[in-house]
């Protein structure tokens, strides 16, 4: 008897010294005290050391892209630490480059905040807004995309130009996880947005958003990005979507037609297969009502498809093709990276600069 | 201290670092020897942090199985030590977290060093694996032979991470057939650096 006896007793000695150890090292080690944040040239606010940067700017009501949920994988969550942010982690080495890590740019979710911090925001970060809504209308695209209308309630309406996105909050415990989704309505309707959401097995973001029902409740914000359409009317505007890179060409185009822009636009569109294309019939009806706008598809994969009567190959093959070479047009790409990185290829041979291809990777 | 005592403690520090060597020979501590060997700087710093602990562990460990685990130790009669195996692993998992804490909180720089591989080595096989062999009856070792023993494996697991470390970055520059790119190369290297260790095998008398 006194065998169980005595080893519960061993266990339960050691385990409580061990837990006891733990939490006074937790109380006294990694309790910071209070600590000013200050950002920008806001007046400083007091905040419970110990915590993540990227927490703790959301709290503030300071909504900073993070696609990861605080690992440390996407990078996207960037700002420039002035003082107090201590040493730069191997962990944010991958994603800083020699000149960033010079000016003290930093991955906010793997800054912990143990003293007084001074950091400074882009300025269009701090005018985003974290937005309450709900689902208004889903509709199946293809077989395994689907295109949700949300709308929004509080606030109730987002100002944002064509080709931005926004992050969609994850429901989960523990960290944070948001993930991006452009948008793909036009800015002219400005109380619901509507987001396109292929399934990914396995990935968190889609899975939700393919389980969620009408009436169900979305925290997200945004928006988001930097692309800026110029509305110029003699510019040639050259869009390139590859899968579900559709939804901001979507918005684009659809405010091209609100607008009864005469703006010459030409869309690229690549799928792997005819049943991966979403959007066809109306981009064919728009062709029709928009005499400045046309829209070309390619097919990926060779040999799907029997019936399919258009371009086949990788979509940049299509752009090398139909593009002309001349002057004073803008492109704007949307699609996996490979995609990206051959579509500007392609592009910068043909004579766009730098700053007039605008893209989004995902 | 006679010669032979310290001859004795040489043997046992050789035979941890080179012929006993306890991701070579024992394939123990793979995970963190493939994943951190890519760059030589981590693999230092991560085999250094591995050094650390296992010779902090194992004398704590020493303690507790000796003084209060085996048949007849001083503070319990009774024989608990089919408790080793747990209470070995909750003693590592402590013991790092708390060590990760003080470093986090004095020195930025250490942390900024070796903070990211406390958390990697929680459930390093290789350190529990240290602590293990370390209690096996036929070892029957003192308290300073278990401090060098373990010292000598701790640096026996920081040579082989930074060989491979150094192999890996020459490899970078090699023509390797594709399907063998990555982990398929490393796993052969590892089998031919275990082979040429296992030639040191004569060279200590056990």
């Amino acid at each position: 008897m006194s065998i169980y006896v005595e080893a519960v007793l061993v266990l339960g000695i050691l385990g409580g010294v061990l837990s006891a150890l733990l939490a006074l090292a937790g109380r006294r080690l990694a309790n910071y005290g209070p600590c000013a944040v200050t950002i920008n040239d806001r007046k400083p606010v007091v905040v419970e050391g110990g915590g993540k940067l990227l927490e703790t700017l959301y709290d503030q009501r300071i909504f900073i892209p993070s696609a990861c949920g605080g690992q440390g994988t996407c990078g996207y969550c960037k700002v420039e630490v002035v003082s107090g942010g201590r040493t730069v982690l191997p962990t944010e080495i991958p994603f800083l480059n020699e000149n960033e890590i010079q000016r003290g740019i930093r991955l906010a979710c793997q800054v912990k905040i143990k003293q007084d911090i001074q950091i400074k925001v882009e300025e269009s970060l701090l005018s985003i807004k974290e937005f309450r809504a709900h689902v208004s209308r889903t509709r199946q695209l293809t077989h395994d995309t689907r295109e949700l209308e949300i709308k929004l309630v509080e606030p109730a309406t987002m100002q944002f130009t064509p080709g931005q996105y926004v992050q969609v909050l994850v429901p989960g415990k523990g960290e944070r996880i948001f993930r991006a989704y452009s948008i793909s309505s036009p800015p002219a309707i400005d109380s619901t947005i509507e987001l396109v959401v292929r399934l990914i097995p396995g990935g968190v973001g889609s899975t939700y958003l393919h389980r969620v029902e009408v009436g169900d409740e979305i925290t997200l914000t945004g928006p988001y990005g930097d692309f800026e359409l110029d509305e110029d009317k003699k510019t040639e505007l050259i869009c390139v979507g590859g899968g579900c890179g559709i939804a901001p060409m979507h918005s684009i185009i659809r405010h091209l037609e609100k607008t009864q822009s005469r703006k010459p636009c030409t869309l690229f569109l690549g799928a792997a297969t005819a049943k991966d294309i979403m959007y066809q019939e109306e981009f064919e009806a728009l062709k029709k009502r928009m005499p400045h706008f046309d829209v070309h598809y390619a097919l990926s994969d060779l040999d799907a498809s029997p019936e399919w009567q258009g371009d086949r190959g990788h979509i940049h093959e299509l752009v090398q093709k139909l593009v002309q070479d001349k002057p004073g047009r803008q492109a704007f790409l949307c699609g996996p990276p490979v995609m990206i990185e051959a579509v500007s290829r392609v592009l910068h041979a043909k004579g766009f600069t730098k700053d007039r291809i605008f893209y989004d990777e995902f | 201290m006679d010669g032979s005592f310290l001859g004795g403690l040489a043997i046992v520090f050789l035979a941890a670092v080179i012929t006993n060597n306890i991701l070579l020979t024992r394939f123990l501590g793979m995970c963190s020897f493939i994943a951190i060997s890519r760059s030589m700087r981590n693999a230092w710093y991560m085999g250094l942090t591995v050094v650390f602990v296992t010779v902090c562990t194992a004398l704590i460990n020493y303690g507790i199985y000796f003084g209060v685990l085996v048949e007849g130790a001083p503070l319990l009669q009774t024989d608990l030590t089919y408790l080793t195996f747990i209470i070995f692993i909750a003693m590592i998992a402590a013991f790092v977290q708390l060590v990760e804490m003080i470093i986090e909180r004095f020195s930025s720089r250490l942390y900024s060093a070796l903070g990211i591989y406390l958390p990697l080595i929680t459930v390093n096989c290789a350190i529990l694996g240290v602590n293990l062999f370390m209690i096996e009856p036929d070892m029957d070792i003192s308290f300073l032979q278990s401090a060098i023993y373990a010292l000598g494996s701790g640096l026996g697991f920081l040579l082989a991470i930074c060989l491979m470390a150094g192999l890996r970055s020459k490899l970078e520059a090699a023509d390797v057939p594709a399907p063998l790119r990555g982990l398929g190369i490393t796993m052969i290297i590892t089998g031919l650096m275990a082979m040429a260790f296992m030639g040191f095998t004569g060279m200590v008398q056990q």
